[in-house]
């Protein structure tokens, strides 16, 4: 019988305010994930992700039509359409499945979705497996 | 020695903290007090209903069919402003989970340095720059969480709620980020309908009491009397009420920085959200994007009950083979022990605004469903 351990630790990258109350986080990078990736991978990760949602809190034209067209149905319209920013949170998450697949998963972490955190925080799970005691001979 | 688990899916809408009520299976969320809300659905439609059964019939025929038809459309209109108001999460942020809140809490601790025993901590904010102004993160300790610029916590619904504008009795939910222009279309239609009744009431009193008096015309249509004085005491109301939040929209301001002074007085001026253009904060307010909800409410997740008692030490590796269940903490020394995890966390109190104590034993419901899944990926390792 194998006994494994794992510990798992969070990571957390907390959300940006400086310019408003717009969702963005912080690019600074956190002292933990020092060896477990580059800079710039994790860099690149988070400015992609702040661009999607700059892109989805964009008031400009595409918004104005869809505001208006909902209020002129009283909001019924939004039974059957997906709005604009269900569409690029959908981008996002691919986004960082895709992310998790190609770099941090190699990486021994786990990168989640800051939906699922309340959009306070990217966190990133540290995996570090280690085998517990020698009673039983592991595999 | 494996103890029989009983898991049953629920969804996530049962077991998130606060004192919301939610109906057709988290669909619809509102405050646990609804009998104002019933009260305003119940002067809405009775009134109308009255202005309906009495004086559309005369107008349509005297006047012009066109007047019930507008009034039916800003009827149905009004309701589903008051109804999309009412039932749509209003943007509650959802609390910290464990991890998080010990993320904080050490970053908090780190900050404070060591305080000498018999002092108190000093408060805890964070300042962040906001278009060069200093805004000042309160945290909150029913949350653990440091509250987002503008938001704020409702203690009627104990939720910290995005850009909170106040709590409403009259629509039975708070009005914060993700419902505040469906409340304002709301107060403006209504106002609108409400002076379409009076204005229209008044019409056909004068005309009928031209054909048959003053008297006979009361007695004819009794409603008239009630519709009247409904509609003279909402209208000075509602229209005083939109008149504000039109004020507020133009400066991008809540109701609940207007109320503390936030950007008035000596700091007039100084809002850091507003565009300082009339159109611009207007348009951002009532056109902008329409924020998806970040409370998963429908969402599924295990619960599980233990059909028999068992005693597992912090220590147990059961094989993974017998388990739809959870297998919290035994192999995490960081995450909490089973003993710890409850899944039917009857909803622990939050302890109030001014609890010095980091509740690290305490957690929310939400948290058991979670650690499942970080479990779940150290399982598969």
């Amino acid at each position: 019988m194998q006994r494994t351990a794992s510990l798992v630790t969070k990571v957390f990258i907390q959300r940006d305010y400086s310019e408003g109350t717009v969702c963005r986080f912080q690019t600074k990078f956190p002292a933990e994930l020092d060896n477990r990736v580059e800079r710039a991978l994790l860099e690149q990760t988070v400015k992609t992700l702040n661009s999607c949602y700059v892109e989805a809190e964009k008031v400009g034209g595409q918004s104005y039509l869809e505001g208006c067209l909902a209020c002129a149905t009283a909001y019924i319209v939004f039974l059957c359409m997906e709005t604009r920013y269900e569409k690029v949170l959908k981008k996002i998450s691919g986004y960082i499945q895709e992310q998790n697949e190609k770099i941090y998963a190699p990486r021994g972490l786990l990168l989640t979705d800051p939906i699922e955190r309340g959009m306070r925080v990217v966190s990133f799970i540290q995996l570090l497996l280690h085998s517990l005691r020698t009673t039983n001979t592991s595999v | 020695m494996s103890a029989v688990m009983i898991t049953r899916k629920v969804r996530k809408w049962e077991k998130l903290p606060g004192k919301n009520t939610f109906c057709c299976d988290g669909r619809v969320m509102m405050a646990r007090q609804k009998g104002i809300f019933y009260l305003t659905l119940f002067l809405i439609i009775g009134t109308c209903s009255l202005f309906f059964a009495f004086e559309c019939p005369y107008l349509a025929v005297h006047l012009s069919p066109a007047i019930p038809v507008f009034a039916v459309l800003l009827f149905l209109f009004v309701i589903a402003m008051l109804l999309r108001t009412s039932f749509s999460d209003p943007g509650v942020l959802p609390r910290a989970l464990p991890e998080e809140a010990n993320f904080i809490e050490m970053e908090i601790e780190a900050a404070n340095g060591n305080v000498p025993s018999g002092q108190r901590p000093p408060p805890r904010i964070r300042n962040v720059q906001i278009n060069n102004q200093i805004v000042k993160l309160k945290y909150c300790y029913t949350c653990k969480i440091f509250r987002p610029p503008r938001a704020s916590h409702c203690s009627i619904c104990d939720n910290c709620v995005d850009r909170f504008d106040h709590h409403c009795p009259w629509v039975g939910n708070c009005v914060g980020k993700r419902n505040y222009r469906y409340f304002y279309l709301f107060t403006l239609t209504l106002s609108l309908l409400t002076i379409y009744i009076f204005a229209f009431n008044i019409v056909h009193v004068v005309m009928r009491s031209v054909d048959q008096g003053f008297l006979n015309t009361l007695k004819e249509t009794p409603g008239t009397v009630l519709e009247v004085l409904v509609c003279f005491f909402t209208l000075w109301s509602m229209v005083g009420l939109t008149g504000f939040h039109t004020y507020l929209i133009s400066l991008n301001q809540t109701t609940n920085e207007d109320i503390k002074g936030s950007w008035s007085g000596k700091n007039r001026g100084q809002n850091p959200y507003s565009h300082k253009n009339i159109i611009k904060n207007c348009c951002e307010v009532l056109c902008g994007p329409t924020y998806p909800s970040v409370l998963d409410r429908r969402g599924l997740m295990q619960e599980d009950s233990p059909a028999a008692a068992n005693s597992e030490g912090p220590c147990s590796f059961d094989n993974p083979v017998a388990q739809t269940t959870k297998t919290t903490a035994p192999l995490i020394p960081n995450e909490h022990t089973p003993d710890d995890v409850k899944p039917s966390i009857a909803a622990e109190k939050s302890s109030g605004p001014k609890d010095d104590q980091p509740p690290a034993a305490k957690l929310p419901p939400l948290a058991s469903p979670e650690t499942d899944a970080e479990t779940s990926i150290a399982k598969n390792q």
